[in-house]
């Protein structure tokens, strides 16, 4: 394999993981400074059992979500290194 | 049992049982020593990061800071939670494929500088000494009520204990002593919280609790807690922010990047296998550090409750009007916790209109209704104090609970603070060992006495810790937010820009730390005294407290950050690039394959 090939390969390898990294961030983003700060008092005025909303995001919701962000850029980062073959 | 014999033989138990796993599973090499030999597996690995991390502030600060704060104590629920997703998916992976022991190492291989690697070694012992006092402040609340000694002994009797297994265990001792510390601390959370949630809600998960109703209510806990706090003048606890919306939202970030900065966190991505497994582990870390994060809140909230409900019996419960004469009790008829608290100087009480009954109000309430009615009923200011240090360790005592859950939490708190203390000497003598004599002062210094110098370098952490830590800037958590926010606003742009761009030249990366670094010191300084020494506070030169757009000390590592990137960009423009090989190797590090267990040789 030449140098070229390898070249674009490894730059597709990179702009795929960039894309899935702005990807996660945007949501990351939103969850906490959108959801639990600035529209946590729209989001109080509903309710999740006793609730309000915007509280839940700050104090639960916030977290829960950033457990399941993690999980999911670990499953498809792998599926991107098997794609490319960088992977162990 | 009396209560404290149950507490001596709970902590006593849990500290055998450290010291035994530390001895059993003892560094043979250096590799062992700083990195446990590259072999810990991912689950293994997020339980002991969990127990790292969780420290101190986590354990015994946290949840009464949210008592305190209500809804803006949010900020530290997501800011020590959230930085997790930043250090999976810029850092960890990275880092792991580098394969080197130690952040220092990073940043002088990337920046091809000697210079560079010493300006880090500074930002990380400028942050890892400012989290140590944080932790040595929480053993000292902790030791002085359970096992009634001053404060001072109790730190001087913390600072032996960890200079113990962290020496004798290094890295490997380490991980197995904290995966023993993160289900004691975890249990000792968990339990009584447990128990609490069930007395008030009837639902046994305290996450699902907090979201219920009172038990034989129609009305949800927040619904009448909010209620409640609102008729003793505080602010609406579901809604009520201290400082500004700008200062929640700097504070957070601040706490989030700074998590992504913290060395001894780092570190620990160093220990496993391979580089997907850094990615994963970052996760597990997060889910066994999520158990206690969700359950804070209910602790928070329900203390608060429990609170009010022994000063002012039948206010929560039955509705009664809080401000009739004989609503609140009477000191005399105080209850037992109260007494053992007040011996340690962190509960007080004044009874200012000599009336022999407790007050507990926000007698700076601006309200004029409240204002209005507080007078009427003869209250002449807040009549007690309790510091937000002691809120977790005495909730099991505020909700009448068993011996054996006090002396649970006593040893759960313990745990907390030592594990956190023994892994940021890990990073203080790694990097002084390693990256300070090894790699800059004496190249060809041999293994053993590697070793030698880190044990005496951990000794002088511990000893200037403790020292700091009998006058600590503030509560745990705010002095540990307080290192948090150097670590954002030194190392981390460093290493992330060292990953993800190949042309960052070591003059941007060294201007960048340390303009970070002295921006952020320079405001943090002027709040808190030069080195947190008191007196030394220099606030009219800025200009006043919080005089940048109303952003405290603590959240000012953002600033500092962005500071940092910017003279990073700024003076990259107009020097050299890097060398070729530097770029090729920043190719490298991008790709999993190839990555290799981490060794120490430069």
């Amino acid at each position: 394999m030449n140098d070229k090939i390898m070249d674009e390969k490894s730059k597709a390898y990179w702009s795929a993981t960039l894309g899935l990294l702005t990807k996660i961030m945007l949501a990351w983003t939103f969850v906490t400074f959108g959801c639990g700060i600035l529209l946590a008092d729209i989001l109080n005025t509903i309710h999740l059992g006793g609730y309000p909303l915007g509280f839940w995001f700050a104090q639960q919701g916030a977290i829960y979500i950033y457990i399941a962000l993690i999980f999911i850029y670990a499953k498809k980062m792998g599926d991107i290194d098997i794609k490319f073959d960088v992977h162990e | 049992m009396d209560l404290q014999t149950t507490i001596y033989l709970g902590v006593g138990a849990s500290f055998a049982l450290y010291i035994g796993i530390a001895i059993w599973a003892r560094a043979g090499s250096t590799s062992e020593f700083y990195a446990a030999g590259g072999s810990v597996p991912p689950v293994i690995n997020g339980m002991a990061t969990a127990a790292d991390w969780m420290s101190a502030a986590s354990f015994i600060s946290m949840a009464g800071l949210i008592a305190n704060m209500g809804y803006g104590g949010g900020l530290f629920l997501m800011g020590w939670t959230g930085g997790y997703v930043l250090l999976a998916m810029l850092l960890a992976p990275y880092l792991r494929k580098f394969g080197k022991f130690t952040v220092p190492q990073f940043i002088g291989d990337r920046y091809y500088s000697k210079t560079a690697s010493l300006v880090a070694v500074l930002c990380l012992l400028t942050a890892s000494l400012t989290y140590i006092i944080g932790q040595m402040t929480g053993v000292g609340v902790a030791f002085s009520r359970f096992l009634g000694v001053s404060s001072a002994t109790g730190i001087y009797v913390g600072q032996g204990i960890v200079f113990l297994y962290a020496v004798f265990g290094g890295m490997k001792g380490i991980t197995y002593t904290q995966v023993a510390q993160y289900l004691v601390l975890i249990a000792a959370y968990i339990i009584p919280a447990i128990f609490i949630s069930l007395q008030l809600t009837g639902n046994p998960i305290p996450q699902l609790g907090l979201g219920s109703n009172l038990v034989g209510h129609d009305v949800s806990l927040l619904a009448t807690l909010d209620k409640v706090v609102t008729d003793l003048g505080f602010g609406k606890y579901t809604t009520s922010l201290p400082g500004s919306t700008l200062n929640m939202f700097v504070y957070t970030l601040s706490l989030m990047i700074g998590t992504a900065g913290l060395p001894h966190v780092i570190m620990r991505f160093f220990t496993v296998p391979t580089v997907k497994d850094a990615r994963s582990s970052a996760g597990w870390a997060l889910v066994f550090i999520a158990l206690l994060y969700t359950t804070a809140p209910a602790v928070a909230a329900m203390a608060k409750t429990n609170l009010i409900r022994t000063i002012t019996p039948g206010v929560v419960m039955q509705g009664s009007d809080p401000y009739a004469a004989d609503s609140q009790i009477k000191f005399d008829e105080r209850p037992d916790w109260m007494k053992r608290w007040e011996k340690t100087g962190l509960l007080k009480f004044a009874d200012k209109n000599g009336d022999g009954r407790i007050q507990f109000y926000n007698d700076k309430s601006k309200n004029p209704e409240f204002v209005k009615k507080a007078e009427a009923a003869g209250w002449k200011g807040n009549e007690l104090e309790v510091n937000a240090d002691i809120i977790v360790l005495a909730n099991p005592e505020i909700a009448l609970l068993p011996n054996w859950v006090i002396a649970l939490v006593a040893a759960g708190g313990l745990a907390a603070a030592l594990s956190t203390a023994a892994g940021l000497l890990m990073a203080i003598s790694s990097s002084v060992s390693h990256d300070l004599i090894k790699g800059i002062f004496v190249p060809d210094i041999s293994e053993k006495n590697e070793l030698l110098a880190g044990k005496i370098s951990m000794a002088v952490a511990i000893v200037v810790a403790g020292y700091l830590g009998l006058n600590p800037p503030g509560f745990a958590a705010g002095t540990v937010a307080l290192a948090f926010g150097i670590a954002a606003s030194s190392l981390f742009p460093a290493i992330m820009m060292g990953i993800f761009s190949k042309k960052m030249n070591k003059e941007g990366a060294i201007a960048g730390m340390l303009s970070g670094l002295f921006v952020t010191l320079f405001y943090v300084f002027a709040h808190k005294g030069i080195f947190f020494i008191k007196g030394t506070e220099y606030l009219p030169t800025i200009g006043g407290a919080n005089a940048f757009f109303g952003i405290t000390p603590e959240a000012f590592g953002a600033v500092g950050a962005l500071v940092n990137f910017i003279v990073a960009f700024l003076v990259d423009k107009v020097t050299a690039e890097p060398p070729e090989h530097i770029q090729h190797m920043v190719e490298s590090v991008r790709t999993p394959r190839g990555s290799k267990l981490v060794n120490g040789a430069h």
